[in-house]
């Protein structure tokens, strides 16, 4: 229910006085309500529950977190000698 | 797809599962909040990649789960009226009321409609100007600022055959319940990630101290969640209690200030009664007293409709992290996703539909990559 999915504003328009975008879901296609990210823009990654967009996704804070998995990854593999995952980091 | 695949990365997750073993060293339960987060717990079989004494039980996130059985019935009765058209999301069709379900309702010739966002039942009402278009609002408080912004608009658009039965709850009066109840176990939440992005975490601030009670704020993908359970874990083994994010690509402390405003112009806290659980203080959102012609509830005269829950159904229990699914008598057998006795075995991210759905017993971590 509280399912919210990221995607990628790709236009930016109005409908009946509300602020609207076209937001791409991986190739899908979809209308948002911007009402509650008034500065998001073109280009932006937002979270999407229910056609309202709620959330911005923060590009540098992902960055951290991978940052910091990436990093307990080589302190694990110091431990036990396993191989380089070698996932990227976004 | 960018911010979805790297939080199912398979080698990451056993990387974060092997530190979760090593972190713990004594038996945690924890409950992680939201039924989105139960439902990837169970999909990815992520408890089976957790070591045997840290225990995920699964909380009362699941608005469509929650919504008490009057509710419902209220819902049916209005939705029954030739007068009306009915607007839904379409995980309430399926909930079993005191005696059918939307789904058995719309068959019976009632209009029933399944709405992707609740700003298309103003289409919908524009479009049918005979008819009363009646939108059933539930949700947390992740949908609040959808609901409460499709009543603004009725308004600002001056649309009169419009309403809406609210139902909405709140995640930490259900969270302070939990914790108050002499049998509690949960010593540690995940909190509910996109809940606290509309709302932030400040709530859960004064939760963390007074309990001291670990709260991590989480997303829902295998890694998030896997994240979220090793920060817990971490402040249970350290002696800690602090309010964490693990999800802070979305979510700020302060939330959404925006859809906060629209939620406080339209909605006004209220006492609620959640299915399977009963009445917890100020855990629901109403209409404002200057919404009040919104209210479908009492244009259609249905408060008065009352309903007793089937006592075979230990859904309340499941809800609040006592009871497994399978340890309800009636799971799996009068009890399926296609009988439904409770709402827990309706909803996909129901902890009773979750497990049913999953074949419990057969996930393995395999699944992480071939069913994501
Ligand atoms: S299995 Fe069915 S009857 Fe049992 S607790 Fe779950 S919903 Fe209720």
């Amino acid at each position: 229910m509280c399912l919210a999915i990221p995607g990628q504003i790709n236009g930016l328009h109005e409908n009946a006085g509300v602020p609207m975008a076209k937001i791409d879901f991986g190739g899908i296609t979809r209308e948002a309500c911007m009402s509650y990210l008034p500065d998001a823009i073109i280009g932006d990654y937002v979270l999407v529950h229910v056609g309202f967009a709620i959330s911005k996704l923060d590009a540098e804070e992902a960055a951290r977190t991978y940052q910091y998995l990436s990093e307990m990854d080589q302190l694990s593999e110091l431990d036990d000698g396993e191989e380089e995952t070698g996932h990227e980091v976004p | 797809m960018k911010y979805l695949d790297e939080y199912r990365d398979q080698q990451v997750a056993r990387k974060l599962a092997d530190e979760i073993q090593r972190a713990a060293t004594r038996r945690w339960v924890l409950m992680e909040v939201c039924g989105g987060q139960t439902h990837s717990i169970v999909k990815y079989g992520l408890d089976a990649l957790l070591p045997e004494n840290v225990e995920l039980v699964h909380g009362p996130g699941c608005p469509v789960c929650v919504t008490s059985l009057e509710m419902i019935d209220r819902a049916h009765a209005i939705a029954r009226r030739p007068d009306v058209i009915f607007c839904s999301f379409g995980d309430m069709l399926r909930v079993p009321g005191s005696n059918a379900d939307l789904f058995k309702i719309k068959a019976e010739g009632a209009n029933v409609r399944v709405v992707y966002s609740p700003l298309d039942c103003l289409k919908i009402a524009r479009a049918n100007p005979d008819k009363q278009v009646v939108f059933f609002a539930i949700g947390f408080e992740t949908t609040a600022p959808a609901n409460a912004m499709v009543v603004w608009q009725a308004r600002e658009q001056g649309i009169q055959n419009f309403s809406v039965l609210v139902s909405h709850v709140l995640v930490p009066p259900a969270v302070t319940a939990i914790l108050d109840a002499p049998d509690n176990r949960v010593q540690a939440f995940l909190g509910p990630g996109h809940v606290c992005a509309i709302a932030g975490w400040t709530e859960y601030e004064p939760i963390v101290g007074r309990y001291r009670v670990p709260i991590v704020i989480t997303g829902f993908e295998p890694i998030d969640i896997l994240q979220g359970v090793l920060m817990a874990v971490r402040q249970l083994e350290q002696g800690r209690a602090e309010l964490e994010n693990a999800y802070a690509r979305a979510v700020r402390r302060e939330g959404n200030p925006a859809a906060q405003q629209m939620i406080d112009r339209v909605f006004r806290v209220c006492d609620r009664a959640w299915r399977g659980i009963g009445i917890i203080p100020r855990s629901g959102f109403a209409l404002t007293d200057e919404f009040q012609q919104y209210d479908a509830g009492q244009i259609f005269g249905v408060e008065t409709i009352q309903s007793v829950e089937p006592a075979i159904c230990i859904s309340g229990q499941v809800l609040r992290g006592l009871k497994k699914p399978h340890d309800c008598p009636a799971f799996g057998k009068q009890c399926t996703p296609e009988t439904p006795l409770g709402a827990t075995m309706v909803s996909a991210e129901g902890a009773c539909a979750a497990y049913y759905n999953y074949g419990r017993h057969l996930v393995a971590a395999e699944s992480l990559v071939t069913r994501a």
